[in-house]
Parts: structure tokens; sequence; C-alpha cells
């Protein structure tokens, strides 16, 4: 997980976090889907910094926007983050600063921003966004009741990951080793799918071996039951 | 009785900032010999036929004292009208928190949101911006204590809330503070929640609750029969203050509250012997579905 010191940082069992990864890109994938939007994208909570990280992302940006951070206090994500409610905003492009703001963070430049709190005991771990609706017959109350459930849906299913994480006896990894491991992880992610095919195929099967490595000691560290 | 006083005098003397009774052993016991002991004398805001016009007609809110408890105010954007004063609260050791003057800015520009909205309403209301969110780091829970003990022991007439916390550890603190407010005759004006989740201060029945109806009217509110939410205001594509003297058009219920906050500062501005249960009873008269202009009668019961 990019938010390394987030409440729902990595786990030594790398199959949790493709669960949660799978949890929360499904969802993203919901999101855009239902709202017929541009862009949906969940960001965590980093605690130590106060950013927030873009956890998953689908539609614009989705090559390169996981992993980016941007700090929690400014912008409609910070609104948000602060109310604990979900927000929407609608001519955000008319708006100058914003547009620039917008445009170094993420390079894309919305006209309307819907986003809400993921909240866990009470905390604001995170943020749910969807960037550009479609036009449809729901009013706005309605979207921002919507997208209000669907980020409470979020927020259940990351605390039921950590429960099941705990369940395994999944260990904690030291924070410094997941911030480099999976700095190095999200840039190999970033920098894929530019490079040229023989260099991509050996960067493949090096994940693959690195893959199976991985599934094999959990595995035997359970004992090879479920 | 047609003339309706003004409060005046040391705001200290007001019934409701006196000093609770000493009785031994420091807990005061409650009864009144009436048959015996004279009559106090205080002065009324007497409840009439209350219409729109009667409540809030012709007021702008001057000399109510409205604190913005939220991320900051900045007060040299153009819809924030009368910005008093500045204060925020500080993290100091052991999670305890101090209030401390500070420039009148605000990074986020939620707080500056809602400032303007009041104003929009009120626009002699005199705002004061009470800072208890900064980042995520200290969102909400003790910060927000801190911000909403001082604004109470400083006397503010209006407290506007567009924030809550989920942490139920803070819910008992909170519950007292928001009781000791109403006795203090300080209305809290806050936005319930537009999510499933458990939050506070917003479902107590001490302060003013408001979530959002969709209309465009800054004017047209709506009393709400099913607790916990009191009213129903406008919060649906409002143009808000937005960083940089800019302004945004927004949907939540954040924007809802300051709506019915500056509909209390111009009704207590009006009406200053008002308490918040004779405040929450002028806004469910006035309000849009009971209110019948036609013939002076309200809505049936």
């Amino acid at each position: 997980m990019p938010a390394s010191n987030g409440p729902m940082s990595g786990s030594a069992d790398g199959r949790t976090d493709v669960t949660e990864r799978s949890l929360l890109q499904a969802i993203v994938e919901v999101a855009r889907s239902v709202f017929g939007a541009a862009a949906a994208s969940v960001f965590l909570l980093d605690e130590q910094t106060g950013e927030l990280v873009f956890e998953a992302v689908a539609g614009e940006g989705e090559d390169d926007l996981v992993g980016i951070r941007f700090p929690s206090g400014t912008g409609l994500a910070g609104w948000v983050v602060m109310s604990g409610q979900a927000l929407l905003v609608d001519d955000v492009a008319r708006n100058p600063q914003f547009a620039r703001d917008a445009a170094e963070s993420t390079g894309y430049v919305p006209r309307s921003i819907m986003a809400a709190p993921l909240i866990r005991n009470g905390d604001c771990i995170g943020v749910l966004e969807v960037l550009d609706r479609g036009s449809r017959p729901r009013g706005d109350l309605s979207d921002v009741d919507l997208i209000g459930m669907l980020a409470t849906e979020v927020a259940l299913g990351l605390e039921l990951v950590l429960r099941l994480r705990r369940l395994t006896g999944g260990q904690q990894p030291s924070t410094a080793d997941a911030g480099g491991d999976e700095g190095m992880l999200r840039r190999i992610a970033a920098r894929l799918p530019a490079a040229t095919e023989p260099v991509a195929s050996t960067v493949s099967r090096l994940l693959a071996t690195a893959d199976d490595l991985l599934a094999g000691e959990s595995a035997a560290s359970r004992g090879g039951s479920r | 009785m047609t003339s309706e006083p003004q409060a005046s005098g040391d705001p200290e003397q007001y019934p409701w900032r006196r000093p609770p009774r000493h009785h031994f052993p420091g807990i005061p016991a409650w009864g009144a010999p009436t048959a015996t002991l004279r009559e106090e004398k205080f002065d009324v805001s007497p409840i009439g036929n209350v219409t729109p016009e009667w409540a809030w007609g012709g007021s702008d809110g001057s000399g109510v004292k409205v604190a913005v408890l939220d991320s900051g105010v900045d007060g040299s954007h153009p819809m924030v009208k009368r910005l008093d004063r500045s204060v925020g609260v500080v993290p100091g050791d052991d999670d305890e928190f101090t209030v401390v003057d500070c420039e009148p800015t605000d990074a986020a520009g939620h707080g500056t949101a809602c400032a303007g909205l009041i104003s929009s309403i009120a626009p002699e209301a005199a705002l004061t911006s009470v800072r208890v969110l900064t980042n995520g780091k200290h969102g909400t829970g003790a910060g927000l204590i801190s911000g909403l003990r001082w604004a109470i022991d400083e006397g503010f007439d209006v407290i506007n809330m567009s924030l809550s916390t989920g942490k139920p550890q803070f819910c008992l603190a909170l519950h007292e503070l928001a009781d000791r407010a109403y006795f203090r005759r300080c209305v809290i004006v806050a936005s319930a929640h537009n999510m499933p989740v458990r939050s506070y201060p917003w479902p107590f029945a001490s302060v003013i609750s408001v979530a959002s109806h969709d209309e465009d009217d800054p004017a047209v509110y709506y009393y709400n029969p099913s607790p916990p939410v009191d009213f129903f205001a406008r919060g649906m594509g409002v143009e808000v203050a937005w960083p940089g003297g800019a302004k945004i058009r927004s949907t939540g219920n954040s924007f809802a509250a300051p709506h019915i906050t500056g509909i209390c500062a111009r009704i207590l501005s009006k009406h200053p012997m008002l308490t918040p249960f004779q405040l929450k009873s002028v806004l469910y008269l006035a309000a849009s579905n009971v209110f019948q202009p036609q013939g002076g009668e309200h809505a049936s019961q």
C-alpha cells in the first residue's frame, strides 16, 4: 500500500494486499460506471504526514496516479476530510486557482468533483472521489447520497480486510521496509507500460517469480492450510 | 405587549450567564418558594403571531455574535462581511488544546465558505472564526471540544458547526457542552450527517440540526417532523466562497447549516431575549412548510 503509515498499511502476506487493492479497484470501477463519470478514485490518508495518497483510480489518470500524494488540508478533498461530509462542487474549471492546482497534481482539470469521506471508527481514513459525472436524471442530492453510501461500503470493506489480516496472522512490516518495497513496486508499475518489449517481458517474468516465491512462503507459514 | 425589550447592560448579568446557585456541598438543590419569595423581574421577548416578517423581517443580524467553528475564515474574502476576530486551537502537552488569536486565514476554505453564507443572510452579524480543523492529522475530536468550550464560555449567541466527530469517546463531552450552551442561551447550529454514520453533536436535542433541501431559495427552509434532523435548508448548488477570493457552486449539508445560522442571527437581533427552545419554536412557526401566509394561520397539526 502506498500509504505506508496509513490505517490500512501493508502486510507481509502479498495476497491480502491484492485483496485490498482489488476491493478498492472494484469500488472505483463501480463508482465510475454508476455515475457515468470521467474518473473515480480512492485516496487514503497517511496519518504521519497528513497527506492523501491515490490508492485506486478508474478512468482519467488510472495509469499514473496511484501512489501520488498531496496535502489533505486543501481543495475539495480537504473539505471532505475536515467536515467528514460528502460534498459536491460543480464549476471547478471556472476557477483558475483550482484548475491550476488540479492540473499540477493530476494533469486533468474536471468540471465537477464529488467526494465522500471514508470513515472508520469515527476517523476519516480517506476519500472517495468522482470526477465529471455524466448527465443523468438523478438529482445532485441523490448523487451525494449515493457516493456517501459507496464510501461507507469502501470503509466497511477495508475494515473487513484489516480484520481478516489480523485473523490470518499477517505481520506488519516495519514502516521503513514497507515504504521502500512499496515505493519500488510503484515505480515499477509506473514505468512498466513505457518500457520496451524485451525489458517489459523480463520485468514481468521477474515479478511473476517474486509473486510465486511469496505465495509459496505464505502457504508454508500456514502449514498449507487456508 | 407590543414593544420588544432590548437586552441591555452587562451580558454577564443575563439570567443565563449567572453562576449556578451555590449550596452545600457545592451542588445546588432546586425549588422556589414563590408564595413568599418576591418574583424576579426579567425581560421578555414576547412570541405573538409568528410570521417570517415578525421573526426576522428588516433584521441584518446586528448585535449578534456568531462563532464559526471550522477550518478558519479568510477575512479578506469579499463574501465575508464582518469578521471581528480569529482564534485557533493549538495542540499542547497531553492532548490538551489551547485557544490563541491567529491570522484571519483559511488554507482549506471550508470555514470561509460557511462564513460567507452567514454573511449573505445576516451581513451585520459579528463573526468570529474558531479554527478547530487544520488538516487530516488533527481533524476532529479534542481540538473541536476545546474550541467549542471556548466559544460557549465566550458567550457567543450562535455557533455554526458544519462539522462533526464520529469518535464515540467524545460523545459525552460534546453532549455536556451542548447542554451547557443551551442553558447559557448559546445556540449551536450543526449540520446533520449526509452519510449513514454515527457522529456528534448534530443529533443532540439541545442543538439545531440542519440537512439540505434541493431548492434554490436561501430563505426557504423546512421543519422536519421526524427527528433527529430539525430543519432542511438550502444546501444544493450553493454559491460559496472559495480560496483566493473566488466563488464556487457546491452541494452538501455543510452549507445548509450556515443558512439557518444566518436566520437565527437575524431573529436574535430582533428578539434578543429568546432562549434556544423559544428560538427553535420561532424557527418552526416560520418554516416554509408550517407558516401559511393567507389568514395568518399555521398549517394543520
